[in-house]
């Protein structure tokens, strides 16, 4: 047997798997998508139409896609940051010497992340609430009027990321908290003889060693915040005035509520398309600082 | 074995019903599953896909039409003339009529809902409003006395924004029809559609109504007894939450009262849920008898004690239960003008599209005549599908009528 058949060989179990699971259900979902497929269609498949890219034009056509997909962007621009931001933050925290009870922080930090959105969607649901809601309470000890957080279009999306960065930040703040203690101490060491600040030691040597942990963790939380879903399902339906729908909550909208499947491929697949361009662009520019 | 889908707190009540059912047929055996309500209809749909439905359900009224065009449903026509103790006459008109298409029985009402204002007799007093109102005109006299009453914080009327009913029962008042051609297209921009989103309008932008959608409201039955509104548009299960929920010294300042209509007691939809049998069940007969016998006016009655849910036979509205129930009054009236939504298979989907142009509408994002243009552009681009079946003759026979 030649090397490179004995290789297929070994890699033929893996590859018929990822056929069957990855690459069957995408094609199929691609060849949906050209179709007006829907519940009549599987009532009587005589009510199936090619219709070709009349699903990608409908709806690029279609105001509420747009808004949907402002709305993720606008999801994605500002929880992507916030959340990066606020692990790495904690991470830092965690890790400095001065912080307490290290592994009660490092769980209790952790903890939204293991519980389920739904539960915890509930008491924030009430958090949240215009008159009654600890938040507004807060709010109006220092004198700033009650936000109708929920109720408002303008402000249902910074709820709603508020939220999710509260839920997601402990998963990223681990992988950072690893990224630190990988760091050798004696780089530390020899800033503070050569006199670094606390402030150009982060600058100079955490921020660069820990730029391939960025570079992942950017990564799976733009993957991760792209898939909006879960948050505005459970905390406000879309609501109000649509200005919490997003792309993918349309796609659930579309596909399972309405099995209109023809027209929820076509929004997977613009998902995808955007998603792969804008990681792509991530790498590039990772790639070009050297990062890697 | 029967396997019997029922939707939310029916659906858990229901049980208590079965053991007299098993007894009298000792060779049967029933399971009752209960299905979430806000997520059944996605549920069946999903069951349907997936050649998983059960022999006998209860299904929202307003989608009989669609599963009778997916082939869902066995036609019940044979059945009930075999059937001596369930007669079609004895229900209220539009109640059986949800879930007659084409002319063939699809479905047996099992309780009935139509939605009207719950009212707080102490705050109509208080505001000088003597009677409850019967018209548009004097329901809006009500609401501005009430207004000026309770000030800034507080309204007069709650108008849920995640809901399409109480937008779909003043629009379903109107003289035209909300679908035209045979259900091909919306007709929303019809000039008695127009009237009811002008009125629904006018309440958001003099204050009657909050901007607020039910999860806004954490508790809708505590805000009653506050006064946070004094009118609430909803259905008879909340009798039995009222009674429960608000203190004793409020139980006797509430009432229900008929919905107000253009030019008196309006109409508004017959909502509910019916039984159906599924297509392809191997137990069709056990299920049917199920049906016959949970559709007995005594055992009505019972569910009636059970849940509050109102029973579509007039048989079974003289029960003395009913009959004393003073808030059961109202929904008794207003159950004879009852109406069904149009028996499009795509029509709740259209209804969603009311909710949300409603709420554009409400927070003055779009004027009247935008509103109503909008709801049939989307209408209009729903039925898309239907208009193409239609056409081409590749819709059933179940296609069921507009209007």
């Amino acid at each position: 047997m030649k090397p490179s058949t004995a290789g297929w060989v070994f890699a033929a179990p893996a590859l018929s798997v990822i056929g069957v699971f990855f690459a069957v259900p995408v094609l199929a979902a691609l060849a949906l998508s050209l179709t007006d497929f829907d519940i009549y269609s599987l009532a009587h498949i005589e009510n199936l139409r090619f219709v070709a890219f009349d699903n990608y034009l409908n709806l690029l056509r279609n105001p509420l896609f747009w808004s949907a997909l402002g709305n993720t962007l606008y999801f994605v621009a500002v929880g992507v940051p916030l959340s990066i931001a606020v692990s790495l933050g904690a991470a830092l925290l965690l890790h400095s010497r001065l912080a307490w009870f290290k592994p009660l922080f490092r769980t209790a930090f952790f903890a939204p992340v293991v519980t389920t959105v739904v539960a915890v969607a509930v008491i924030w649901r009430y958090l949240l609430h215009t008159r009654y809601g600890l938040i507004n309470w807060g709010l109006a000890q220092l004198g700033i009027d009650p936000v109708d957080w929920l109720g408002d279009p303008d402000w249902a999306m910074p709820a709603i990321i508020l939220f999710a960065v509260w839920k997601n930040f402990g998963y990223n703040m681990i992988i950072f908290l690893a990224g630190l203690q990988a760091i050798p101490e004696d780089l530390y060491e020899a800033a503070r003889i050569d006199g670094a600040s606390p402030a150009r030691q982060f600058r100079h040597i955490t921020l660069p060693i820990l730029g391939p942990v960025l570079l992942m963790v950017s990564i799976l939380t733009l993957a991760g915040y792209f898939q909006l879903f879960a948050e505005p399902y459970v905390i406000t339906q879309g609501g109000p005035l649509q200005s919490t729908v997003s792309v993918l909550y349309l796609m659930y909208e579309e596909g399972f509520k309405w099995w209109n499947l023809g027209n929820a491929s076509a929004v997977a697949f613009l998902l995808f398309v955007l998603m792969t361009a804008t990681t792509s662009a991530l790498m590039w520019i990772a790639r070009r600082k050297g990062v890697e | 074995m029967v396997k019997f889908w029922a939707m939310g707190f029916e659906g858990e009540v229901v049980q208590r019903l079965i053991p007299e059912f098993e007894r009298r047929n000792p060779q049967l055996r029933v399971e009752v599953q209960q299905l979430p309500i806000t997520a059944a209809h996605e549920k069946l749909l999903t069951a349907f896909a997936g050649d998983s439905l059960p022999d006998v359900g209860a299904i929202g009224n307003t989608w009989i039409s669609e599963f009778a065009l997916l082939d869902a449903l066995e036609p019940l026509d044979r059945r009930l003339a075999d059937t001596a103790t369930l007669r079609g006459d004895d229900y209220f008109a539009g109640a059986w009529d949800t879930g007659v298409i084409d002319g063939r029985t699809y479905a047996v009402p099992w309780y009935v809902e139509t939605r009207l204002p719950y009212y707080r007799k102490d705050l109509l007093a208080q505001a000088g409003v003597e009677r409850p109102p019967a018209t548009w005109a004097e329901w809006q006299q009500a609401m501005a006395a009430i207004k000026r009453e309770v000030g800034p914080d507080r309204y007069a009327v709650l108008f849920p924004l995640n809901e399409p009913e109480p937008l779909l029962n003043l629009g379903i008042q109107s003289p035209d029809p909300l679908l035209r051609d045979n259900g091909r297209y919306g007709n929303f921009r019809s000039p008695g559609f127009k009237r009811a989103l002008a009125f629904y309008r006018e309440a958001f932008d003099r204050k009657w109504a909050p901007l607020a959608s039910n999860t806004q409201i954490a508790n809708v039955w505590n805000e009653f007894g506050r006064g946070y509104f004094s009118f609430y548009v909803n259905g008879p299960w909340n009798i039995a939450e009222f009674r429960k929920r608000l203190p004793a010294e409020l139980q006797d300042r509430w009432m229900t009262m008929p919905l107000p209509g253009e030019h008196g007691p309006g109409a508004s939809v017959a909502g509910g849920a019916s039984f159906v049998l599924f297509r392809g069940s191997q137990r069709a007969d056990a299920a049917w008898k199920l049906i016959a016998y949970l559709s007995e006016p005594g055992v009505q009655v019972r569910f009636h004690g059970l849940s509050g849910n109102l029973p579509p036979r007039r048989a079974s509205w003289n029960a003395p239960a009913l009959l004393a129930d003073p808030y059961a009054r109202a929904f008794r009236d207003q159950l004879e003008r009852a109406r069904p939504t149009p028996k499009v298979p795509e029509w709740e989907r259209i209804a969603m599209e009311i909710k949300l142009v409603g709420e554009q509408l409400a927070n003055g994002r779009l004027s009247v005549d935008q509103a109503a243009a909008e709801l049939d552009r989307r209408a209009d681009r729903i039925l898309e599908k239907r208009r193409w079946m239609l056409d081409h003759h590749t819709i059933g026979e179940a296609a069921g009528e507009g209007g």
